[in-house]
C-alpha cells in the first residue's frame, strides 16, 4: 500500500556495551510522514536506538541509512549537514539553563542561517504559539514546570522545520493531562508540519492514541511491527504482555 | 602481593588513558582554532568569567605572598646583614615561580571547578548532547573558548599578581621592618631581569591551558547525575593542580 521507500532504515545494527549487547543484529524501517513509535522496557535500549539514529552512537555493525544515506562512515562535517534535517526533543528537554525560552527556540536558527533579528524573533513567537507557549519568551528555563520545558523543547526542534523529528519518551514524568497535550502537539507535529516523527516510549495507552506504525523492541531486536491494531491482536507472548502491563509472563523481570 | 602490582597496573593505565583523552580533546579544540565560526564573544564571556571574576582573589592571595615572604627572608637574611636583598628575593621569587603557581592555583579553584561543574551539568542533562544534535560541534562551541581565554587571561592576571606580591614585600620589609625603601627597589631592578618575568608569563600560560583543558574534559567526560557531577570536579581541581604543579618543575627545569 505503501510505495515510498522508508525514510529511516537500520541494517543489521549491533551495539555492545563493556560485553552487554543492546542492540543484536536490529532491522528496522520507518516510514515517511507518519508517526512512528518504537516501545519496549526501559532500559532496554530504546535510547541507544535512538541515538543511533541521529548518529550520537555508532554501531558497532551494521548501516544506518536517513534517507538512503549510510551515516555510519560519516565524518562529523557530513553528519552535521544531515543532522539539520532532524529535530530532537529530549527526555528532559535538555534546554539551555543560561539562556531564555526565546533565545533556547532561536539558538539553532541563530547558528544556522543568515536570517534577521526580526525574522528570528517572528519564527520564535510563531513556533512558542504552536506549542501554546505565547508570551513565555523571557522567562528562563528554571522557571517552568516539566511539560512547559518539554513544549520549549518541541519548539526549539521545530524551530528549523525539520523533516524528521525524534522524541525521547516525550510524556514520562507528565500528569495525564500534560501527556494527552504532548500527544496532540506530536499529531500536530506530524500534520502541520508534515514531519515525520519517531517516538519512542513505553507509555502504551498514548502510543495506541498516536502512532501509525508502532514497533516493539525486545532483546535487541524488533519483534514486532504493525499499526496499532496489529500489535493489539499480535500473539506472541512477549507482546501481549508488554501491551497489556501484565507482571507473569515470559518477560523477565530483574 | 599480586593484588598491590594489579592495583598499581590499573591505575598507572587509567591515568596513561587520562592523559591521552586529553590531549586528543585539545588536540580537536585546536584543529577548530582556525576554522569559523568564530565564536568572538564566548572568549570574551570566558576571558571575564576565568580573568576578571578572579581578580579580586588572585590580589589578595598574592599580596599576602609577598608578605609573608619578605616576613621569612627578613629574618633569614638579618643572620648576615643582608637585609636590603629581601626586595629582591621576594621579585625574584613571585616573577619566576609564586606569581604564575599562585596565579593557576588560585583561577584553578575559582574557575576550573566551575567550567567543570558547568560542562558537566550539561553533559548530564543531554544539553551537549543537544548541541550535537543541532549540528554545533560541543567542542567548538563548549571547550575551545574556554581554553583560549586560559591561555590569554593567565599571563595578565600573572602581571597583576606579581606586582601586587612585590607591594606586599615592599609594605612588610619597608613599613614594618624598617629596611630602607629606596635600597629595597635597587635591589630589585639589580637582580631581577626581563627574562624572569616573560618566562614567568610562559608558565602562566601553559598553566592556563592546563586547567581549562582538565575542566572541560573532565566535564565532557562526566556520567552518573548530580553526584558525578560533583565526583568530576573534585577530580578537576586535584588533576589541575597536581599537573600545574608539575609542568612547573619541568618548565622551570627547562627554562632556567
Amino acid at each position: 500500500m505503501n510505495n515510498e521507500k522508508p525514510i529511516i532504515v537500520l541494517e543489521k545494527v549491533s551495539k555492545s556495551f563493556g560485553g552487554f549487547t543492546v542492540l543484536d543484529k536490529l532491522d528496522l524501517a520507518l516510514e515517511k510522514d507518519k508517526v512512528n513509535t518504537i516501545i519496549g522496557r526501559s532500559g532496554g535500549g530504546k535510547s541507544v536506538l535512538i541515538k543511533h539514529i541521529i548518529g550520537l552512537l555508532k554501531p558497532d555493525n551494521g548501516r544506518v541509512l536517513i534517507q538512503g544515506q549510510d551515516i555510519v562512515p560519516m565524518k562529523e562535517r557530513e553528519l552535521a549537514a544531515v543532522r539539520r534535517r532532524f529535530g530532537m526533543l529530549f527526555q528532559e528537554a535538555a534546554l539551555f539553563d543560561s539562556f531564555t525560552v526565546e533565545q533556547n527556540v532561536a539558538f539553532p536558527l541563530r547558528e544556522h542561517t543568515r536570517k534577521s533579528l526580526r525574522e528570528v524573533k517572528e519564527i520564535v513567537d510563531a513556533k512558542l504559539a504552536s506549542v501554546g507557549l505565547s508570551g513565555m519568551g523571557g522567562k528562563m528555563p528554571s522557571e517552568l514546570s516539566g511539560g512547559m520545558r518539554k513544549r520549549v523543547g518541541l519548539a526549539r526542534a521545530l524551530a528549523m522545520d525539520p523533516q524528521i523529528v525524534l522524541f525521547d519518551e516525550p510524556t514520562s514524568g507528565l500528569d495525564p493531562v500534560m501527556s494527552a497535550t504532548i500527544n496532540e502537539l506530536i499529531l500536530r507535529t506530524q500534520r502541520e508540519f508534515g514531519a515525520t516523527c519517531v517516538v519512542i516510549s513505553h507509555d502504551i495507552v498514548a502510543t495506541m492514541k498516536t502512532a501509525d506504525r508502532v514497533y516493539m523492541l525486545y532483546d535487541g531486536k524488533i519483534i514486532a511491527s504493525g499499526t496499532p491494531d496489529e500489535i493489539n491482536r499480535w500473539d506472541d507472548p512477549v507482546v501481549r504482555q508488554f501491551i497489556r502491563g501484565e507482571a507473569e509472563g515470559p518477560i523477565k523481570v530483574n | 602481593m599480586k593484588f598491590i602490582f594489579s592495583s598499581i597496573g590499573k591505575s598507572v593505565i587509567n591515568l596513561i588513558r587520562e592523559m591521552g583523552q586529553i590531549m586528543l580533546l585539545f588536540l580537536e579544540a585546536l584543529s577548530w582554532l582556525f576554522r569559523p565560526p568564530f565564536r568572538i564573544r564566548h572568549f570574551f564571556k570566558q576571558m571575564e568569567f576565568i580573568g576578571v571574576n578572579s581578580l579580586f582573589v588572585v590580589m589578595l592571595t598574592s599580596l599576602f605572598t609577598g608578605m609573608v615572604l619578605a616576613l621569612q627572608t627578613y629574618y633569614a637574611f638579618r643572620m648576615f646583614s643582608a637585609e636590603t636583598l629581601v626586595g629582591a628575593t621576594v621579585a625574584l621569587s613571585m616573577t619566576r615561580e609564586l606569581g604564575p603557581v599562585i596565579t593557576g592555583l588560585m583561577v584553578t579553584g575559582r574557575a576550573g571547578s566551575a567550567i567543570c561543574a558547568e560542562i558537566g551539568t550539561m553533559r548530564v542533562t543531554e544539553q551537549v548532547d543537544a548541541l550535537t544534535v543541532m549540528a554545533i560541534n560541543p567542542v567548538q562551541y563548549l571547550v575551545l573558548p574556554r581554553i583560549l581565554a586560559g591561555f590569554i587571561v593567565l599571563p595578565m592576571l600573572t602581571v597583576i599578581s606579581d606586582i601586587m606580591g612585590i607591594l606586599g614585600g615592599y609594605l612588610v620589609g619597608v613599613k614594618v621592618l624598617g629596611i630602607h625603601g629606596g635600597l629595597f627597589m635597587n635591589k630589585i631592578y639589580e637582580y631581577v631581569e626581563i627574562g624572569d618575568i616573560y618566562n614567568g608569563l610562559i608558565k602562566a600560560s601553559v598553566f592556563g591551558v592546563i586547567l581549562t583543558l582538565v575542566g572541560c574534559y573532565k566535564g565532557f567526560y562526566t556520567a552518573g547525575g548530580a553526584e558525578g557531577v560533583g565526583r568530576s570536579t573534585t577530580q578537576a581541581v586535584v588533576m589541575s593542580s597536581v599537573l600545574i604543579l608539575v609542568s612547573d618543575y619541568i618548565l622551570t627545569a627547562l627554562m632556567f
